[in-house]
């Protein structure tokens, strides 16, 4: 594995009475795509928000290129160049495409060049530039939520199953944009239910149970072994 | 250039461009228009409310702050004009060092609020600002060395903006005095206030606290403070209250705890901003306009109202002028009902 970008290191995380994560340890190595998967329940959007800041850690570290971010407030973190795709979009319905657009734009206006690769990737987003974000469909709210993240260059994306409930076709377009994005070289932390999508982009894999990681390693070795699929996760995930 | 002023942010609506426009208009030539103190004295109240309306909309309407302190911050500007003429004496440079001061130290104020409980929860939140507008009332009532206590302080300002001073001129047959100096002074200030709230609100500044209100998480992981952003919004609006603050003790010539800090007008702004419309500016011009209107003309018209059916029988007494406030209550109920998103959220919708 090459040298990682983000180090995590017996990291625990409490949700009012509940212990969530019990320790977890994971490396994410720069300019590659990492898959977390794990069952329901396996911790593993808590570990995505637990890096953001959403939820803070009682114990461990979150080392970005050797800063520990643990503890810090999210816009801190945001501002160090991590982007999170929330599991539930995170959109401003109330703001426009545009408004939306504009406020993920922290470090200053919105480059065009980009935001011409992401219309080119995204063409919805041209077409509904001026409508407020709430009035899109699912699969528009998705690319937008994902747009938002790309629309300026990160250290870091966090990516919380982008594909979770939206048509095939939607999924495509969403799997192309995340393939330019992996080809520009960005470093990508992924939650993914869909194994196929996550097969086609992942580099590596790490599998997550009770709030642990349990497995790690190159995600072509993970979707070529149905026994270690049914062993890490309770199913062979070509049928999932 | 209108688009300029406006921030790009119009009524966006065919029958609010009307409405505003002829509130403008009428706010614009009230002297001339509506001759007589009691219009005049409407006018200037709408004038001034509409900027302490939007002042409290920058707040609750845009950031989603829910505070019970407005009154403070409008009765502090009001009372640093009154301090500085009692002070500094009569003259311009008074007039402006107590605007200025009343102004600085609502904001001191406001960021201390601010920088101690904007970190809770929202209800508590409210319920601080809730205890400090009391304080302050009370402090105000007990401090009469300096505040004059329940009997306020008469305001010296200068001779050209009391009605004593009189311009040889007339215009549509009224003779320009300082009255009417006076009320385009505070008609003048309350425009530049109120473009400057709505660039305020289109500003990136204000998107910020667009997204802030929709949802508090979700902006403070796009990257940004929202504790910082709410803190500055609350300052900006403590400023804007306090100078419609000294406004208004300019033009009344009097500053007292029932004019500025009563517990009422902060209900009174509340229902404007709710029957205007949340998170508009526009809805303040609307809410106030109508608030004000019903409060000084709602007892004229029932009585004219009453007398119209007195021969019929329980309508008249149902229309007795000292009913208006219950006839207030069943408009605002009515308003809520039928405009949940305020007056301006409705028309907009239909434009």
């Amino acid at each position: 594995m090459s040298d990682p970008l983000l180090s995590l290191r017996g990291v625990k995380t409490d949700i009012a009475q509940y212990h969530i994560l019990h320790g977890v340890d994971l490396d994410v190595p720069r300019g590659q795509v990492t898959m977390l998967l794990g069952r329901n329940g396996a911790g593993k959007t808590t570990t995505l928000r637990t890096i953001m800041g959403l939820w803070q850690p009682h114990t461990g570290d979150i080392l970005l290129d050797g800063d520990n971010i643990a503890r810090q407030p999210p816009a801190i973190i945001a501002r160090k160049g991590v982007a999170l795709v929330p599991e539930d979009m995170g959109i401003f319905a109330n703001l426009t495409v545009e408004e939306n657009m504009t406020l993920a734009a922290v470090s200053g206006p919105i480059d065009k060049t980009r935001l011409e690769w992401i219309f080119a990737v995204f063409p919805p987003l041209r077409t509904f530039w001026k409508n407020p974000a709430g009035n899109l469909s699912g699969g528009q709210k998705q690319m937008l939520s994902t747009a938002r993240a790309m629309i300026e260059e990160r250290r870091l994306y966090l990516i919380d199953e982008p594909s979770k409930g939206l048509a095939p076709a939607i999924v495509s377009t969403l799997a192309r944009a995340l393939r330019d994005l992996k080809q520009a070289g960005a470093t990508i932390l992924m939650v993914e239910q869909n194994f196929k999508l996550a097969k086609a982009l992942g580099d590596h894999a790490a599998v997550m149970d009770d709030g642990r990681i349990i497995w790690t390693g190159a995600m072509a070795e993970l979707a070529t072994d149905a026994g270690l699929q049914e062993r890490l996760m309770g199913l062979s995930m070509e049928h999932a | 250039m209108v688009r300029f002023l406006l921030s790009g942010d119009g009524p966006r609506s065919l029958i609010l461009s009307v409405i505003v426009a002829l509130i403008f208009v009428a706010l614009a030539t009230a002297p001339f228009l509506f001759p007589g103190s009691r219009s005049l004295e409407v006018a200037a109240r709408i004038a001034i409310f509409i900027v302490l309306v939007a002042s409290y909309d920058l707040m609750l309407g845009y950031a989603g702050i829910v505070s019970f302190a407005h009154t403070v911050f409008f009765g502090l500007g009001a009372y640093g004009v009154a301090l500085a003429g009692a002070h500094l004496g009569r003259g311009w440079g008074a007039l402006a060092a107590g605007a200025l001061g009343g102004t600085a130290v609502a904001v001191a104020v406001a960021f201390v609020i601010a920088l101690f409980s904007l970190r809770v929860r929202a209800i508590f939140f409210a319920m601080i600002t809730m205890a400090v507008a009391s304080a302050v009332a009370v402090l105000v009532s007990q401090l009469s060395w300096l505040t004059g206590g329940e009997d306020g302080m008469n305001i010296t300002i200068p001779r050209e903006l009391t009605p004593a001073f009189r311009l040889d001129l007339e215009i549509f047959g009224t003779r320009v005095t300082g009255k009417i100096l006076n009320y385009y002074l505070v008609f003048l200030c309350c425009t530049v206030l109120f473009l400057l709230l709505l660039r305020v609100v289109n500003s990136p500044f204000g998107r910020v606290l667009q997204a802030i209100r929709e949802n508090a998480f979700r902006a403070e992981a796009v990257g940004y403070r929202v504790v910082i952003y709410r803190t500055v919004a609350t300052c900006l609006s403590a400023g804007v209250a306090a100078l419609a603050g000294s406004l208004f003790a300019i033009w009344l010539r009097y500053v007292g705890p029932d004019t500025t800090l009563a517990s009422e007008i902060m209900i009174d702004i509340l229902l404007m901003v709710v029957i205007g419309g949340m998170g508009t500016i526009w809805g303040a011009v609307v809410g106030a306009t109508i608030f004000v209107l019903a409060q000084n003309y709602l007892q004229t018209l029932m009585q004219g109202a009453a007398d119209a059916t007195a021969a019929l029988p329980l309508v008249p007494d149902l229309l007795n002028p000292d009913r208006w406030l219950l006839w207030l209550g069943v408009l605002f109920i009515l308003s809520v009902y039928f405009f949940p998103t305020g007056i301006v959220g409705r028309l907009r919708a239909r434009g």
